[in-house]
């Protein structure tokens, strides 16, 4: 199993969500966060007092996917949250030690 | 300009000091053949309801600019951490300041009996409003037309309850609330009053000229200031300018960034300032006629020129016009068109609004940020620079050869128009000014010191980092 994590542009979630769903992701766990990379910050500026504002709004989704998904996830998103500007984001895969549905005891790729 | 009150009883009393006649020099007084006739005595007649109407009006708008409107307009401003104790201290200070007003504040503002120095402020014959009721009247701009005093009374008591509340943006975020009322009483009855006393009483168009010493030291030496940037702008800016030096920066001034919790609330502070400045400005005129109206439609003009002006500065310089900076401009414009209200012609208002929103720009955005001082939300940038610019600007937009009204001598029986010498008049505006400006900061920085020294004026650091709301209140803005 592989833990996919995805910090994309916020205005691409809805898009993201759908394709996943379209491909059998089965569930995701979506956080907004806060961060910086490539991209420049925003400047605030309040009556000549500038405030550069290096953290930039982006949504993190974390999805768990057996080994046959994984791959297919990760293009997925990749394809779906790309807008070819710096600040697209970064997709992260670990492996997964185990997983279990707490309300049956399942593990395994069935508890996905 | 403007007037004062009069009740039949101590209408040429007094004040004939020759200090006082020195200065009044300027207006042409000349001594006053003395009135042969029975003194002139105001009756229920000369009372005009439509002009008791719009006062009454107008005086309510005034009160609507401190309470919400500058309330919001300062608290969207701070953080949020902060909101409820700029509300307070607004509202707080406009119901002291009503008080005070009638327990002593009229009567040091518009008497001239009972006092050391006439010209210079009022005695206490008519504290707590002694002597006033509805049979008493108070003088206009026109001959034989009177106010009933209460409606004066009323008007200028919302003057003397905004004035006051302006400063507190200035130390906005770090002061203890006792020492800061503590101060709006002091300063009023030390600084407002007399101001107020130097700049606006004068006996009344129908006894100037039988008393024709009977006026306060500015008024006599002819400045001009229609609604107040003096008497409020100039006062409670320079007062904000020596209150945030001597309370010193905010912790983490400069270090951590400081940005307002909601521009949304400024927005709607800034436009019930702006209607309620049409109160404030053509009320002033003290009738419902024509030069209350030339007052409202420069309270118009001038304020849409420096709103414009401020954004497209901004657009220049930073390439993004803000809605902060526009509000800022329209205050701005509000401000430097006040004591020129009933003075100038329309298009130069225009010309003098976009003037004070420029150099308000520089000193808001420039010359706070070179020398470092934390006037919070610019009390001293925008108030007291745009009065200046209102105050000086006024000598040259009255002037009757630029389409300005000129001014009046009262000094005969019947009023009649003064000849204007516009290089005179400005130089008498640049008088006024230094004399506000020197008053004001000297009492303000005695009070403020005397209280720094002794009960304190800031609160400790862990209450300032924590919040005003919470520890000094016991409350939150926002529950979420």
């Amino acid at each position: 199993m592989k833990f996919i994590i995805a910090v994309i542009k916020p205005f691409k979630l809805d898009e993201v969500r759908e394709a996943l769903s379209g491909i059998g992701v089965a569930g995701m766990t979506v956080t907004e966060v806060k961060g910086f990379g490539r991209q420049k910050g925003q400047t605030e500026i309040y009556r000549g007092a500038e405030y550069s504002t290096n953290m930039l709004p982006k949504v993190k989704i974390e999805i768990a996917a057996s080994d046959a998904l994984a791959a297919l996830v990760v293009e997925t998103i990749q394809a779906v949250a790309r807008t070819e500007a710096i600040g697209d984001g970064k997709i992260f895969v670990l492996d997964l030690a185990s997983a279990t549905r707490i309300r049956t005891g399942e593990t395994g790729d069935t508890a996905l | 300009m403007i007037r004062k009150f009069v009740t039949g009883v101590l209408a040429t009393a007094g004040s004939l000091l020759a200090a006082t006649a020195a200065f009044a020099q300027d207006t042409a007084v000349a001594i006053a053949p003395a009135a042969a006739a029975a003194p002139f005595v105001p009756t229920a007649e000369m009372v005009d309801k439509g002009d008791v109407a719009w006062m009454l009006v107008s005086s309510a708008l005034v009160l609507m600019m401190s309470v919400p409107a500058l309330a919001l307009f300062y608290g969207g401003l701070v953080r949020a951490k902060n909101m409820l104790s700029v509300l307070m201290q607004v509202l707080t200070i406009v119901c002291v300041a009503a008080l005070v007003w009638f327990g002593w504040g009229y009567s040091m503002t518009f008497t001239s009996t009972g006092s050391p120095w006439p010209s210079l402020v009022g005695g206490l014959d008519k504290a707590f409003l002694a002597g006033v009721d509805p049979t008493t009247f108070a003088a206009t701009f026109s001959n034989g037309v009177y106010l009933p005093e209460y409606v004066f009374v009323i008007f200028q008591m919302t003057f003397a309850c905004i004035t006051p509340a302006l400063i507190v943006g200035a130390f906005a975020e770090r002061i203890r609330f006792t020492p800061l009322i503590l101060f709006v009483v002091a300063w009023l009855t030390l600084a407002y009053f007399p101001i107020a006393h130097m700049v606006w009483y004068w006996a009344g168009p129908d006894f100037l000229h039988a008393a024709p010493t009977d006026m306060g030291l500015l008024w006599g030496w002819g400045a001009l200031d229609f609604a107040g940037g003096t008497v409020v702008h100039i006062n409670a800016g320079i007062a904000g300018l020596v209150g945030c030096l001597i309370v010193g920066p905010r912790i983490g001034y400069k270090s951590e960034p400081m940005p307002p919790h909601s521009l949304v609330m400024t927005m709607i502070g800034a436009s019930l300032l702006w209607i309620g400045w049409f109160g404030f400005n053509a009320g002033s005129g003290l009738e419902a006629n024509a030069f209350g109206a030339l007052a409202f439609i420069n309270t118009l003009t001038a304020t849409a020129a420096a709103g414009a002006t401020w954004a497209i500065i901004e657009q220049i310089v930073h390439k993004r016009p803000s809605l902060l900076g526009a509000a800022t401009g329209v205050v701005a414009g509000l401000v430097a068109i006040t004591p020129a209200a009933g003075f100038a012609h329309p298009g130069t208002a225009i010309l003098l609004g976009a003037l004070a929103s420029g150099v308000c720009f520089v000193f808001v955005t420039t010359v706070k940020n070179k020398l470092g001082y934390d006037d919070s939300l610019d009390v001293f940038g925008v108030h007291a620079v745009g009065g200046i610019i209102g105050a000086i600007g006024t000598g040259v937009v009255a002037a009757p050869s630029l389409g300005g009204q000129g001014w009046i001598d009262y000094t005969a029986p019947v009023a009649t128009a003064g000849e204007y010498d516009l290089a005179g008049q400005v130089m008498t505006q640049v008088w006024a000014v230094g004399v506000t400006v020197l008053w004001t900061g000297v009492v303000s920085a005695a009070l403020f010191l005397a209280l720094k020294y002794t009960i304190g004026l800031r609160p400790s650091a862990e209450v300032e980092t924590e919040g005003l709301d919470i520890r000094e209140h016991g409350e939150r803005a926002y529950n979420m």
